[in-house]
């Protein structure tokens, strides 16, 4: 059994009059300390996909086992415990504005019930980790993007994480701070043993450091594997486009026009 | 009447009319912010979606505040009786004002709280928080400034609606200038006394402004 299994998932929008398949029928299983990657262009259900691993969105059918719990089995109060084992990190970082940088990791703790002093103390440690100690008084609005991202994944890291998702969380960053997010990420998946979804539309992200991949494509998962493999001989339609993309905008940036 | 005489009637006035106001934003807030919070969250994107409740609150807020104030406050006087005693008078007219003031005010925490960046809301809820400190940690402590802004709002129409209950006896500032300046047409009282409501109105505005920066982290 897989640590994260995800069987028959499917997701349809229902709107006034006419419905979107965001995903349909998808299979996926997540080893315990991998860094796994879910690659698609816009609108190819990732988000939605990620969003139904904790939750956020309910799955109109299929199971979603985590260590072997099947999340919308889980009552209110059972899925509140579980989600405390799954951090999520998000493009737009989504901190809270009106409290400084020490208190948005502590926030986690606070919703565990962790005493005050103790919170701080272990904050101040996160923010260390991340880079970040020098700006605890700071406000969000202070800070750049990726500063605002270490922030987030202190946050995370608050809340003694077993997984971390991924969200698009470097596609608000230049290429340099979205290297050094990512390597961040690696060693923190290295040092704590936490998995490490990551959902991207970039190969790059991808290529840098996840080991497997799945390739969505309109709600479908069309391709997965070692990264390696499907990149070198990628088989779907999908693949190959975004494989033509990341080429296309490698030789732009040869050319200076990136 | 004295100079003496005025300066008291005026202070005791503005002591009535600054007891009206703060009294009427009181319950007009423990019944408000409920309320607003209830709809935002009710509401088809909020945290609990409970259409019908919404549709339902939402009515009955548009009804109440389309009745104009001075409607009001004479439809409610046997509620007014009931519960104060007498329909004039100081007291009695926190009651009107604080039932004009409840949906009021609950349209703008509704409004206030609606403008916290979902993304947060989901944040704290992929950290597993309950609703209610979602609520109380998120959705209020976010939209502190809003909601700060939205007080300096209500205690300045609340302030406004004093005044004009002061036509059926309703004490305080508007009382004296309807009282001297309407039905005895001593212009002068009536003129000192509505400068010393602008100048209420004025300070209100200063103050609240000043305490809402004061605490809106976003400026940096
Ligand atoms: N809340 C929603 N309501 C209706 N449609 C949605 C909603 N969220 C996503 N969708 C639709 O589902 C599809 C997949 O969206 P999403 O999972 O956000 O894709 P991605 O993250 O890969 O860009 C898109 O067609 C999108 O328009
Ligand atoms: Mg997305």
């Amino acid at each position: 059994m897989s640590f994260i299994q995800i069987e028959h998932l499917s997701k349809t929008y229902k709107g006034k009059d006419d419905s979107v398949h965001a995903l349909n029928d998808i299979n996926l299983t997540i080893e315990k300390g991998e860094i796994y990657g879910i690659i698609g262009l816009s609108g190819a259900g990732k988000s939605t996909l990620v969003r139904c691993i904790n939750l956020l969105e309910r799955p109109c059918e299929g199971k979603i086992l985590i260590d072997g719990k099947n999340m919308p089995e889980l009552s209110e109060k059972e899925l509140r415990e579980e989600r405390r084992k799954i951090a999520m990190i998000f493009q737009q970082f989504n901190l809270l504005m009106q409290r400084n940088v020490l208190d948005n990791v502590c926030f986690p703790m606070e919703i565990a019930g962790i005493k005050r002093k103790e919170a701080r103390l272990r904050a101040k440690e996160y923010l260390k980790t991340v880079e970040i100690a020098e700006k605890a008084k700071a406000y969000p609005v202070q800070l750049s993007g990726g500063q605002k991202q270490r922030v987030a994944i202190a946050r995370a890291l608050a809340s003694n994480p077993e997984i971390i998702l991924c969200d698009e969380a470097t596609s608000a960053l230049d290429p340099q701070t979205t290297g050094r997010i990512l390597k961040l990420l690696k060693q923190i998946n290295e040092d704590y043993g936490i998995t490490v979804v990551i959902i991207t539309h970039e190969m790059r992200v991808i290529e840098e450091i996840c080991g497997r991949v799945a390739v969505l494509d309109k709600g479908n998962l069309v391709e997965e594997g070692p990264v390696s493999e499907v990149f070198k001989n990628p088989k779907s339609k999908a693949a190959k486009r975004l494989l033509l993309t990341k080429e296309l905008s490698e030789e732009g940036e040869e050319n200076g026009l990136n | 009447m004295g100079l003496t005489d005025i300066a008291k009637m005026l202070a005791d006035g503005t002591k009535d009319t600054l007891i009206m106001v703060l009294l009427s934003t009181l319950f007009g807030y423990i019944g408000g912010l409920p309320l607003g919070v209830l709809l935002s969250v009710t509401d088809e994107n909020g945290l609990k979606p409970m259409p019908a409740l919404y549709m339902v609150l939402d009515i009955i807020i548009n009804i109440t505040r389309s009745i104009p104030f001075l409607i009001l406050l004479i439809l409610i006087q046997p509620f007014t009786k009931a519960i104060v005693g007498k329909s004039y008078g100081t007291v009695a007219t926190v009651v009107p004002l604080t039932v004009a003031a409840i949906p009021f005010i609950a349209r703008m925490v509704e409004s206030s709280v609606k403008e916290v960046d979902k993304g947060v809301v989901e944040a704290a809820l992929s950290l597993g928080a309950k609703k209610f400190t979602v609520i109380t940690k998120v959705l209020l402590a976010e939209a502190r400034t809003s909601l700060l802004v939205g007080v300096t709002i209500a205690v300045g129409t609340i302030l406004g609606y004093s005044a004009m209950a002061g036509i059926v006896g309703g004490g305080g500032l508007g009382d004296i200038a309807i009282r001297y300046g309407y039905y005895r047409y001593e212009t002068e009282i009536m003129i000192v006394t509505v400068v010393v409501l602008v100048l209420l109105m004025q300070l209100l505005q200063w103050v609240g402004t000043l305490i809402s920066k004061k605490l809106d982290r976003r400026r940096g």
